[in-house]
């Protein structure tokens, strides 16, 4: 366990995971659930574990829509997008790493992009 | 010269482990007036008393401080020893080093330097302590019950039982309250109004009750013993002397559109009605917001009469106004109740949307012989039977305060244990789902119940919420849920969906609160004088609590608390008078001013004004306005004490000079 890397993850994305209750109705409201190897839930046991390599690694951080059903619908106002969203940014915040070049991006536009993603990115870049 | 007493406890490792005890003795050796200063490990104690009574006598003590708890602990216990030991109960005062000292501080010599400054300090105002002698005041023989659910019910019948009359006020037109509307009971699956009319019944005939039904508490004064209550009978516009219940006025009645609210609103009623068929009194009323007559409209409308024509007792009476009735009681019992909470906040649930979406209430009144399909299982919607079935637990309850009910509401467990048994018992070609976070089954023979559901009867429990609840155009409704043990999300194609609604508090407790000076917890309940010890009676002396409005339970545990609160009520009304609290307020005269501070922030209504002749200098006289205290009313708040700009008020036991004497001991 990563202790750092918890720290990290707990204070960008001010979730605090102890407030979860185990209920699940994230995962149950999850729009993407199919499409994930490690659901809403899961991210917020997995968090407090402090397992979270294993979710940088997994594909499931590229998979939430950030749609914030869960965040909405979480009884305990747990707000599991926002630790899935702080994965994703400890994973693009790793050091030696080159994801993306600027220049690229227009050739990686896609039609089929779905607009959820699309006010998704305007969401996580506009603030 | 004063000769006092002062006296340390150790509280166990509670006071000791903070407070270096022995530096506590010997430093408050040193004050004036003190002439023995001891420990001892729990002064609580026969042996500790024993210790107080002895030194009162030979050191012939005016005055004891017990450095000890709270005095809401133990200030009478040390109060009756030093009266058994002929010092005067009063002139015992307590400082607090466990609750406001040992208990919160962790370094022990500021911790002790803390517990030697309360003790100076009670040394101080025990210098001016006076005697006092508490006076006496009569108990009106008569209790009242507020609420006409099982608690006040049963509070009832058991206060009626010892020989008092009592008063029930039921906002609604008859009593059975929540348990009438309830089609079975668990964990026996007895059925409930079988069990509850009976005891309806019994109000109505025990000469000793007195049920003011369709009526409210709207002013309550007085105090423990001689609460004066103003009950505000609503007009419903029949006359209940003559009105026999027959029901033509009922069947004549031409607005046949009113949501049925006994039945949860699934079927209609006619504006003219009796809830029931049991309902006690057995009487109609007439709904003002429906009647086409009262209500107005058409002129055609306006003179429709058709029930007062109809009925052969000529118990309607259109001009009926609201009735005040004023009565004296001894004893307060509140037994408000609950509602299922409203589901505005949880549109994933659909429940705004989809008819087959019910609380569990409404499928109480589906499946109830007396409820709108006659007690056959049919879909609100088209009417057929629903052959899936998803029971989803905890809505509202368990959640976030900005979201719901931040406390578990603790029937719901198993009242869906029995819903979901009593559907697979009555149609076996019913698949029945329970979504649950935790199942929560404390009592005798619940978890066996719950088990019997699972086992016996092949309901599908799976671990998990429902996320998302979605009518089809098909009239299914998609369940999209988690199941967290097999860690997949489900779609369910259901026919019927159950939502276990939170439970909260009727929304006439807070304002009954209010008139009644008792307190409430944030979330709307009452809250009890102890919780551990002291689980029936409110803060305010005189007023107890019955039922869910103290706290969520189940039928027997409201029976249970029923029924402690009677003999709570019995127990004060038994008692012909009561000691008064000696520590009232008093004017001095000479000092009032007539400016009437002290007599608007009075919440007892204790203080009034004469006019008094005065002597004058030069022989001469004048009339003056002073205030005067009624210390059978004044409860000791204080208040006034605040309020007076002259200084005339004063509290006894707790005067300005005792306390300035503190303020100066602690400062010193």
């Amino acid at each position: 366990m990563n202790s750092n890397l918890k720290e990290q993850v707990l204070r960008s994305s001010g979730v605090n995971v102890l407030k979860c209750m185990r209920c699940g109705k994230c995962s149950g409201t999850c729009p993407s659930y199919d499409e994930m190897e490690y659901h809403p839930h899961q991210f917020v046991y997995m968090v407090e574990k402090g397992d979270i390599e294993t979710l940088m690694k997994s594909e499931s951080i590229y998979k939430c829509l950030t749609c914030f059903a869960c965040v909405d619908r979480c009884p305990r106002s747990v707000e599991p997008a926002k630790v899935v969203e702080a994965v994703r940014l400890a994973t693009i915040r790793q050091q030696g790493c080159n994801h993306l070049i600027a220049d690229s991006i227009p050739e990686m536009l896609d039609e089929d992009l779905p607009q959820q993603a699309i006010v998704t990115a305007f969401r996580k870049y506009t603030k | 010269m004063q000769r006092i007493g002062v006296f340390v406890c150790h509280c166990g490792t509670n006071i000791a482990a903070t407070v270096d005890v022995k530096a506590v003795a010997e430093a408050l050796s040193h004050e004036s007036g003190v002439v023995i200063s001891q420990e001892y490990q729990y002064m609580c104690s026969e042996a500790g008393q024993n210790l107080i009574k002895d030194a009162i006598k030979e050191h012939k003590l005016t005055g004891v401080v017990v450095c000890s708890c709270s005095p809401r602990m133990h200030e009478n216990t040390f109060r009756k020893a030093a009266a058994s030991a002929g010092l005067n109960p009063y002139l015992v005062e307590i400082a607090n080093i466990r609750e406001q000292c040992s208990w919160i501080h962790k370094e022990i010599a500021t911790a002790t330097e803390k517990a030697v400054i309360l003790g100076r300090a009670a040394i101080a105002k025990v210098h001016l302590n006076a005697p006092l002698i508490a006076g006496e005041s009569p108990v009106a023989k008569r209790a009242l019950v507020i609420g006409g659910g099982i608690a006040g019910i049963q509070t009832a019948l058991d206060i009626a039982e010892a020989g008092f009359d009592v008063d029930i006020v039921e906002k609604e037109p008859t009593i059975g309250g929540k348990m009438a509307q309830i089609d079975k009971t668990f964990p026996t699956l007895d059925c409930a109004s079988c069990i509850l009319t009976p005891k309806m019944v019994d109000c109505s005939q025990n000469e000793k009750i007195h049920i003011h039904s369709y009526s409210e508490v709207s002013a309550v004064k007085g105090f423990v013993g001689n609460f004066t209550v103003t009950i505000k009978k609503k007009a419903r516009f029949i006359d209940e002397t003559k009105c026999t219940g027959c029901g033509i006025c009922t069947e004549v009645c031409p607005m046949k559109k009113v949501p049925n609210a006994f039945n949860m609103g699934l079927d209609n009623r006619t504006a003219v009605y009796i809830p029931f068929a049991q309902a006690v009194p057995k009487v109609a009323t007439i709904d003002a917001n429906y009647c086409l007559k009262l209500r107005g409209g058409t002129i055609k409308e306006k003179v429709c009469g058709k029930c007062a024509e109809a009925c052969t007792a000529g118990a309607i009476n259109y001009k009926q106004q609201d009735e005040f009735i004023e009565q004296t009681y001894g004893a307060i019992v509140v037994a408000t109740g609950y509602n299922p909470i409203k589901l505005d906040k949880f549109d994933e649930f659909a429940y705004n949307q989809c008819p087959d979406v019910v609380t569990s209430l409404e499928l109480e009144r589906l499946m109830n012989a007396a409820g709108p399909n006659g007690g056959t299982l049919l879909r609100p919607s088209d009417k057929t039977h629903p052959h899936k079935i998803v029971f989803v637990q905890c809505v509202g309850s368990r959640c976030d305060d900005s979201k719901g009910k931040p406390y578990c509401s603790k029937i719901c467990c198993m009242y869906t244990a029995k819903h979901a048994m009593l559907i697979r018992e009555k149609y076996p070609d019913t698949e029945v789902y329970v979504f649950y976070i935790d199942v929560r089954t404390p009592g005798k023979n619940f978890d066996e119940f719950y088990r019997r559901a699972v086992e016996q009867y092949n309901v599908h429990y799976i671990k998990g919420m429902v996320g998302k609840v979605t009518p089809k155009a098909d009239g299914k409704i998609d369940v999209q849920a988690s199941d967290l043990l097999s860690n997949e999300q489900l779609h369910i194609d259901a026919d019927l969906v159950v939502l276990a609604t939170a439970i909260e508090p009727d929304q006439t407790a807070r304002p009954l609160a209010t008139i009644l000076t008792t307190q409430m917890d944030t979330n709307d309940f009452f809250t009890e004088s102890h919780p551990k010890l002291r689980p029936v009676e409110s803060a305010t002396a005189g007023i107890f609590l019955s039922g869910v409005c103290q706290g969520p339970k189940d039928i027997p545990e409201t029976v249970a608390q029923a029924s402690a609160a009677a003999a709570k009520a019995i127990g004060l009304l038994v008692k012909n008078s009561i000691t008064c609290n000696p520590c009232v307020a008093h004017s001095n005269e000479l000092m009032c001013n007539g400016c009437s501070a002290c007599e608007k922030v009075c919440p007892y209504g204790a203080i009034t004004y004469q006019d008094k002749e005065f002597r004058m200098p030069d022989r001469t006289t004048a009339i003056r306005r002073v205030a005067g205290v009624n210390p059978a009313v004044c409860q000791g708040c204080g208040a006034c004490t605040v309020a007076c700009p002259s200084g005339a008020m004063d509290l006894n036991g707790f005067s300005n000079s005792q306390i300035m004497a503190e303020v100066d001991a602690i400062c010193k």
